[in-house]
């Protein structure tokens, strides 16, 4: 495992600029997740590091050496594709053991029988190991293709979205797991995802991309409680910050344009009233959706609130985030 | 937009359908019942009017095939020692000998190794063309498609002159390299084209993911890619055989012994003066049997390969 680093590195296919002057450094035993939306350059990047794809600018050095010029073999990366990525004329066990038996591992049968077993194990498809990798559902696939990176030492792991083709269920389960062995193994790994879940709860970095261009990297913590600007708030946090025009409340400071509430963000009780429009019940808590002066607010509530429809609701900010027009934050 | 609705076809179009399909089947499998039963007819009822469809089976048109014969005064023939074996006796029926084997097997074997050799060669050859064709930047790829392509706009044998002479120059004509040769020529421009298609189908994640998990280019496409055009590469091959195992013209015009295949020779089975249909007849029936043999083979692909690309899993 060692310390990935990219510098200014840049992609482009055609006229879209898919991967615009990114610098990014990924220690040594991190996890850092990439969040933007589709088009955003994220598996981009995944694939110039892997080699796949050669950059136009920059460079991506692995262990402190430069790798532009490696082989994707030389580079001794591991990737986990979003989709298609099992050889489907073989059977899961051969699909497993086919990154041991290349020419850079040439492991010893007895090792990669161990090695196959163990991972097997863990992601729960010993009992699919004689099937064809046609023969599985879609989470198994997407398992078995977590499997054959895990089964190496790769200096690092790329995955591309690989919880998102499964059930909610395997997915809490297998990104716990992921986590645990990522810990365990004392693994760098870059991840792409949509989840704000995985996000937050599995990274050590975060690093937001917006039109390819590396916007915020951080700590989760630092990303969801201090965004630089509007774009990156809104990418974490469930129900999505509200954005509302800076004069509603007093106490904007100059320059302000925008307010940004998170759902932390907004007291109940004082201030203005707002009218409940709507009432979600997600069990452990309330989702209201309110309106305030048109303006739709999203916020929650305790459980057992006995808010209706058309009841009015007193809110007032409590240390929101200010951006000025250009959406750059202020405080 | 009309909407489609799917309902199960009533019995009379059912019935329609069916002999539908019945006449179409005689009407295609006629000409091989014909040839067929011709070779195992006699000389007489080959040519009987109206055709007999009930007759006594004769393996004369198959002796016929493989022999030279030569015939005889009768006084010599009750001369000889009894026949030796059932084909002799086939041939003494008619107040002949036989003086020694026919050409037929030979130019069999021609046809087997020119055909498979420019299938093998065409699939061969296409098979890494269509991959670099399909995942690499070629320059002026489409118009090099495009030329490819256009060696088909017109019949082969427009060319033949050319060919002709060029292969006299070269020491090419008769010879099977030289047949080999253009048969690939021909085929190649197939092989091409329809594998781009079916490796275009192929994702490119499988060999992506095989080069990060270790292995070369090279590797990727022998262990990943190969396998799965597998289904391609058997219905080109078929494409290709029934083209050289039954292409004519070219065979007419350059070759007449060391590399004659069968086509050219089958006619002249019929013998000089004679009519003996049977030989010609039980000539062309074996020589369906090879590319009838391959095609069941590789039926499964074939199918397969027909509706490839068709259907979304």
């Amino acid at each position: 495992m060692s310390e990935v680093r990219l510098s200014n590195l840049s992609k482009a296919f055609g006229e879209t600029i898919a991967v615009d002057d990114v610098t990014m450094t990924i220690p040594n035993g991190a996890l850092v997740t990439l969040l933007g939306p589709t088009g955003a350059g994220k598996t981009t990047i995944l694939r110039l590091i892997s080699g796949l794809e050669q950059p136009e600018g920059g460079d991506v050095s692995i262990g402190g050496r430069s790798v532009v010029d490696d082989t994707p073999a030389q580079r001794n990366v591991a990737m986990v594709f979003q989709q298609y990525s099992l050889y489907p004329h073989m059977s899961v066990q051969d699909n497993l053991a086919f990154p041991l038996r290349s020419p850079l591992l040439k492991t010893p049968a007895e090792e990669i029988e161990r090695k196959v077993s163990e991972i097997a194990e863990v992601l729960r498809i010993s009992h699919k190991m004689n099937n064809k990798a046609t023969e599985l559902s879609g989470g198994e696939m997407q398992r078995v293709s977590i499997g054959r990176a895990l089964v190496r030492e790769p200096t690092i792991f790329l995955m591309d979205e690989p919880l998102s083709s499964l059930d909610a269920k395997l997915r809490s389960d297998l990104r716990i797991e992921l986590k645990r062995i990522q810990e365990n193994l004392g693994a760098t790994l870059l991840y792409v995802t949509h989840d704000q879940i995985e996000a937050m709860t599995m990274s050590t970095h975060v690093g937001v991309l917006d039109h390819g261009r590396l916007v915020q990297f951080g700590t989760p913590r630092e990303i969801y409680e201090n965004p630089v600007n509007l774009y990156v708030a809104g990418r974490l946090g469930q129900p999505r910050i509200n954005v509302l025009p800076a004069d509603m409340f007093a106490g904007a400071p100059a320059g302000a344009d925008k307010m940004g509430l998170r759902p932390e963000h907004i007291q109940q009780g004082e201030g203005k009233g707002s009218m409940v429009k709507r009432i979600e019940h997600l069990g452990d808590q309330i989702r209201l959706h309110l309106t305030l002066d048109g303006h739709d607010v999203v916020t929650l509530s305790e459980p057992h609130s006995d808010l209706e429809p058309g009841d009015t609701v007193a809110i007032q900010p409590r240390n929101p985030l200010f951006f000025d027009a250009s959406g750059v934050r202020i405080t | 937009m009309s909407s489609y609705s799917i309902t199960e076809p009533s019995s009379l179009q059912k019935w329609l359908a069916g002999t539908l399909v019945v006449a179409y089947a005689v009407i295609t499998l006629l000409p091989l019942v014909w040839i067929l039963t011709t070779g195992f007819k006699s000389p007489v009822d080959a040519i009987a009017y109206p055709p007999k469809i009930l007759f006594e089976p004769s393996l004369e048109g198959y002796v016929n095939l493989f022999t030279t014969r030569t015939r005889v005064a009768p006084e010599t023939l009750e001369a000889l020692p009894p026949p030796a074996t059932w084909y002799e006796e086939v041939v003494r029926n008619r107040d002949m000998v036989i003086a020694g084997p026919s050409r037929y097997g030979e130019r069999f074997l021609n046809s087997v190794i020119i055909g498979f050799g420019s299938t093998f060669l065409s699939v061969f050859l296409g098979t890494l063309a269509a991959y670099a064709f399909s995942r690499f930047k070629v320059p002026l790829k489409d118009d090099l498609l495009f030329f490819i392509l256009s060696t088909r706009m017109m019949p082969p044998i427009a060319v033949a002159i050319p060919i002709f002479l060029m292969f006299r120059t070269l020491g090419l004509s008769d010879t099977h390299l030289g047949m080999i040769l253009l048969y690939t020529a021909v085929n190649i421009s197939l092989a091409v084209w329809l594998l781009k298609g079916f490796m275009d189908e192929i994702p490119r994640e499988y060999e992506e993911a095989a080069l990060i998990d270790g292995y070369t280019r090279f590797q990727a496409f022998y262990k990943v890619v190969l396998p799965q055009a597998a289904t391609g590469i058997a219905s080109t091959a078929i494409f290709c055989l029934i083209f050289s195992w039954n292409e004519y013209a070219f065979a007419v015009l350059l070759t007449s012994g060391t590399a004659q295949t069968a086509p050219p020779f089958i006619p002249t089975i019929i013998g000089v003066g004679g009519q003996d249909w049977p030989a010609v007849a039980a000539g062309a029936t074996l020589f369906l049997v090879p590319v009838m043999v391959f095609t069941i083979l590789l039926r499964k692909h074939l199918l397969r390969g027909i509706t490839f690309g068709a259907v979304r899993k």
